[in-house]
């Protein structure tokens, strides 16, 4: 269904979207890019200079570059294994037929609309406090220490927050897949003599797997920018502890004001991004096609 | 009005070449109809037409102006689509309505032309429905009445009847010839049905790969096949075709005998045969015989005849109407 | 798994699902709970969970202290502008892409998708300095403009696959009914594709609403929404349960109640039409 007509129609349609996006992706990331190789202070101003690669050098070589990586990977991997795991054990869970299954949806679904900062805010002080928080009681209540979670595991206390954030999202899009498995495959598989486990395994696990695919693309955009979480509960620390790269940039560009060292940083996080980018985009090229 | 000639068209979708260079005229007030394999390109041909693909080369022209570059809202023909293409979220007044209004037509005009529509189709009543609560052949002849109330210079019909049963196409086949006879506008109608092209066309053309292997009248096509192609695709069932000695006895390479032009005997005949599978239809009767060096051949047999599988029968062709071939397939005059 | 079983299976079934949902729930049912409390029954040991004297002093007085009308004002127009815009400039893109593609369709749509995968911190250098010299800090403005395009990527990617499944041959009766682009894309295809405009519209509002990296970093008071007023709870008066959470049930509130009275159309837009 296409003319010459339609054909450049459609080109004149498409393009402010492109052009916008071309934009936004250029203009700021060339900026980074030129910063990065600037000694650059906000608190000297005029002082810039051109040095090389040693915004680079520092950012690397720094130790809490290191702790910051490897925090990102545990926070994006923590979230994912736990949603994805969560999200198909309730999504089969609320399969089944029960009573109240649309109330019940409505519950699971809520921690979703709940902004990043009111949930880092409400576990960090309600739940998690050692004095106050609910977990110090149910401690104390069976005879056991409160435990400081935000001091003692502040990057699983970080993982966990943001885990209930996201196994709304993981649960409804697997519970959507898993509604649409064709009933009599699985009576087929019944009557060909497989188990409950050989079931899940072989039908309703690859049945799954673009849904999977859906989940880890989308909560991976979003959780390897994770801020305002740890913004508000523990200002990456203590030390580095649950510092991640995001939020290192951001304490070196806007804490420190060293525009040259963040940007550096954030050149890093963008190679980063893309190294990650290039392995899901392979996965979805093949799981997203049909 | 609704004279089309298409001069030296061709489409090509990327490298591949879906219509080789084609000629064709349709005349004012024909009902032509496109038949062929599915995948041969009829589609692609009517929507060139209709101006919903651009030509790679040629020139298509409508009553006499060259409409080559035309876009279709302004070529002045009407599409039936084969999903119907309804609006579904407007009733059916509405999308009857929806050409009009997009030509600006005086309001009261376009009252009396739906109006007049949905009388002649039966849709009076359903006016104020959505598509969504109408049956399959209600929901033709809203397509049908959106394409009639502007008035077309042709009406261009993709298929229009396959996603109906059986009882109902057989209505609509009825319904569109009708409609047709009334109108006196120029149709093109395009179908993988061949009992629909003999039943409704004035002119067939008969395609395959994109190139039209005849055009004709359906009786023409139906007695004086220009190829072993067209010998096979028209008429139902499908001619049978033997090579080899028995085809050089008639000197050719190879021969065409319809079914019907079959005669069955118990006791004697040109060729003997067993029966594999008999089909009683009580007013027909057809049989599929296996016979000793051919492949199964097909015979239909007027009112009953009975016979049953395992029954040996003996075939004999009616000379006067047996077609033959030569080696590249095409007719022997 | 509709299937029959028995009633027992059922019942127990639903108790554990039950349960799970309610501990899921939980932390947003005690926030709620706590904001009616006052401040010495928020940390009373053991907590009381119905039978206190509900209180609206908490609300009262966060509402003295801060200026919540503004911060409200504030998600309204940056979450709604950003949507709306974003919106109108998908439309005519994922209108092209799914009606007529073109060989490198495929590869516009991963690559836009792919720009969602630029960390912002990536950019944050450029445009905190863009904004300070174009006076865009804290203003609703500029959130607005950033907003759009972090989440234009999946706007265009939702209406495609919507619009994917609108039937070409709708869009090609409208064009030989003389229709002409303008006509087509707002008398057929807009209309057809509500349903799916409505699901994109709703998440897209509930991301921008929920944003909380750009919000942060690009208002000071102005322009702040509510992510940004919680924010200002973090310490110490997040030591003070009651208000905080009078504070927490204000800004989650308008999403909460959107978000269920809309859940049908959410859970679509939610898969992202990915999945089926
Ligand atoms: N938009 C297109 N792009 C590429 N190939 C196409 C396109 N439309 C049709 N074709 C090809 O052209 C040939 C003819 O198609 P069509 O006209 O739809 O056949 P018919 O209607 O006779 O079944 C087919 O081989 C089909 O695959
Ligand atoms: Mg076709």
């Amino acid at each position: 269904m296409a003319t010459a007509h339609s054909r450049s129609a459609a080109r004149l349609m498409l393009s402010p979207a492109v052009i916008l996006l071309l934009g936004w992706m250029i203009v700021p990331l060339s900026m980074t890019i030129y910063f990065s190789f600037l000694s650059y202070n906000l608190l000297m101003p005029g002082m810039e200079e051109y040095v090389g690669f040693l915004n680079y050098e520092y950012f690397l070589t720094d130790p809490a570059f290191f702790a910051a990586l490897f925090n990102t990977l545990m926070l994006v991997g923590g979230v994912l294994v736990i949603t994805i795991v969560g999200g198909v054990a309730l999504g089969l869970l609320l399969d089944q037929p029960i009573w109240g299954q649309g109330i019940v949806r409505i519950l699971v679904i809520a921690p979703f609309f709940v902004m990043p900062t009111v949930s880092a805010l409400v576990w960090k002080n309600m739940f998690m406090n050692p004095v106050n928080g609910l977990f110090a009681y149910l401690a104390k209540a069976v005879g056991l220490q409160p435990f400081d979670f935000l001091a003692h595991a502040p990057l699983l206390s970080i993982i966990l927050i943001v885990a209930w954030q996201w196994l709304p999202f993981a649960t409804l899009i697997l519970l959507t897949a898993l509604q649409s498995l064709d009933q009599e495959q699985l009576e087929a598989a019944e009557m060909d003599g497989a188990s409950f486990g050989n079931r899940f395994i072989y039908i309703v696990l690859p049945h799954l797997s673009r849904a999977i695919t859906v989940v880890v693309l989308i909560q991976t955009i979003f959780l390897l920018s994770v801020f305002a979480e740890i913004l508000v509960t523990t200002n990456g620390g203590p030390g580095y502890a649950s510092t991640n790269i995001t939020y290192l940039v951001y304490a070196q560009s806007l804490l420190q004001f060293d525009v040259g060292g963040g940007s550096a940083g954030g050149i890093v996080a963008v190679i980063l991004a893309n190294i990650v980018a290039v392995f899901l985009m392979r996965m979805i090229g093949k799981n997203l096609e049909a | 009005m609704g004279n089309i000639v298409l001069k030296q068209i061709t489409k090509s979708f990327g490298d591949v070449q879906v219509i080789p260079p084609l000629d064709l005229e349709i005349n004012e007030g024909e009902f032509v109809v496109f038949v062929g394999p599915s995948g041969c390109g009829k589609s692609t041909l009517l929507r060139l037409i209709a101006g919903l693909e651009d030509v790679t080369s040629g020139e298509i022209s409508i009553d006499g102006t060259n409409a080559t570059e035309v876009p279709p809202a302004k070529r002045g023909l009407a599409m039936v689509f084969q999903s119907y293409a309804l609006y579904p979220h407007m009733s059916v007044k509405k999308n009857i309505t929806f050409p009009l209004k997009m030509a600006k037509m005086d309001p009261a005009e376009q009252e009396r032309r739906v109006a007049a529509a949905a009388k002649v189709l039966n849709l009076t009543d359903y006016l104020h429905r959505r598509p969504g609560q109408l049956s399959g052949g209600q929901r033709q002849r809203v397509a049908i009445g959106r394409a009639i109330v502007r008035e077309p210079a042709a009406f261009l019909f993709d298929e229009p009847l396959s996603n109906l049963d059986a009882a109902l196409r057989v209505n609509m086949r009825l319904e569109i010839s009708e409609l047709h006879q009334t109108l006196k506008t120029t149709m093109i109608y395009v179908t993988h049905d061949q009992v629909e092209a003999m039943t409704m066309a004035d002119k067939i053309v008969v395609l395959q790969a994109g190139f039209i292997e005849q055009v004709g009248s359906p009786l023409e096509l139906y007695h004086n096949p220009r190829n072993k192609f067209v010998a096979g695709f028209i008429g139902s069932p499908k001619m049978n075709f033997i090579e080899g000695a028995d085809a050089q006895k008639f000197d050719a390479h190879t021969i065409g005998i319809r079914p019907e032009h079959l005669t069955l005997s118990t006791t004697e005949g040109m060729w003997k045969g067993v029966v594999t599978v008999a089909e009683h239809l009580g007013s027909d009767t057809f049989l599929y015989v296996n016979v000793e060096g051919f492949d199964a051949m097909t015979v239909r047999v007027n009112g009953e005849f009975s016979v049953k599988h395992g029954d040996t029968v003996y075939l004999s062709p009616d000379p006067e109407k047996l077609h033959r071939f030569d080696q590249q397939g095409l007719r022997i005059a | 798994m509709a299937r029959n079983v028995s009633n027992t299976r059922k019942a127990l079934v639903t108790a554990v699902a039950w349960t799970i949902g309610i501990l899921i729930f939980f932390p947003i049912l005690w926030t709620i709970l706590t904001s009616f409390k006052t401040e010495a029954e928020a940390i009373a040991s053991p907590p009381s969970f119905l039978f206190f004297d509900w209180t609206v002093e908490n609300y009262v007085e966060v509402n003295s202290r801060s200026n919540y009308p503004l911060h409200f004002m504030n998600s309204v127009i940056i979450s709604i502008g950003s949507t709306l815009l974003g919106l109108l400039i998908a439309i005519p893109a994922a209108w092209s892409m799914a009606f007529v593609p073109a060989k490198r369709t495929k590869d516009i749509l991963m690559w836009m998708l792919s720009t969602k995968m630029l960390p912002p911190v990536g950019v944050l250098i450029p445009i905190y300095l863009l904004f300070r010299d174009f006076g865009l800090l804290d203003t609703r403005i500029g959130l607005v403009v950033v907003l759009t395009l972090i989440n234009l990527p999946i706007i265009v990617w939702m209406l495609y696959t919507y619009f994917k499944e609108i039937p070409g041959e709708i869009l090609e009766a409208a064009r030989m009914d003389g229709a002409g682009l303008w006509d087509e894309v707002v008398h057929v295809l807009t209309p057809m594709a509500i349903p799916g405009i409505a699901s994109t519209l709703l998440l897209n509002v509930i991301l921008s609403w929920n944003e909380a990296f750009w919000t942060l970093n690009l208002t000071a008071a102005k322009a702040a929404p509510l992510t940004a007023f919680i924010a200002s709870y973090s310490s110490p008066e997040g030591l003070f349960y009651a208000k905080l959470s009078a504070a927490s049930t204000l800004a989650i509130a308008p999403i909460l109640i959107l978000g269920w009275f809309s859940q049908k159309q959410l859970v679509r837009g939610l898969t992202f039409g990915a999945v089926k």
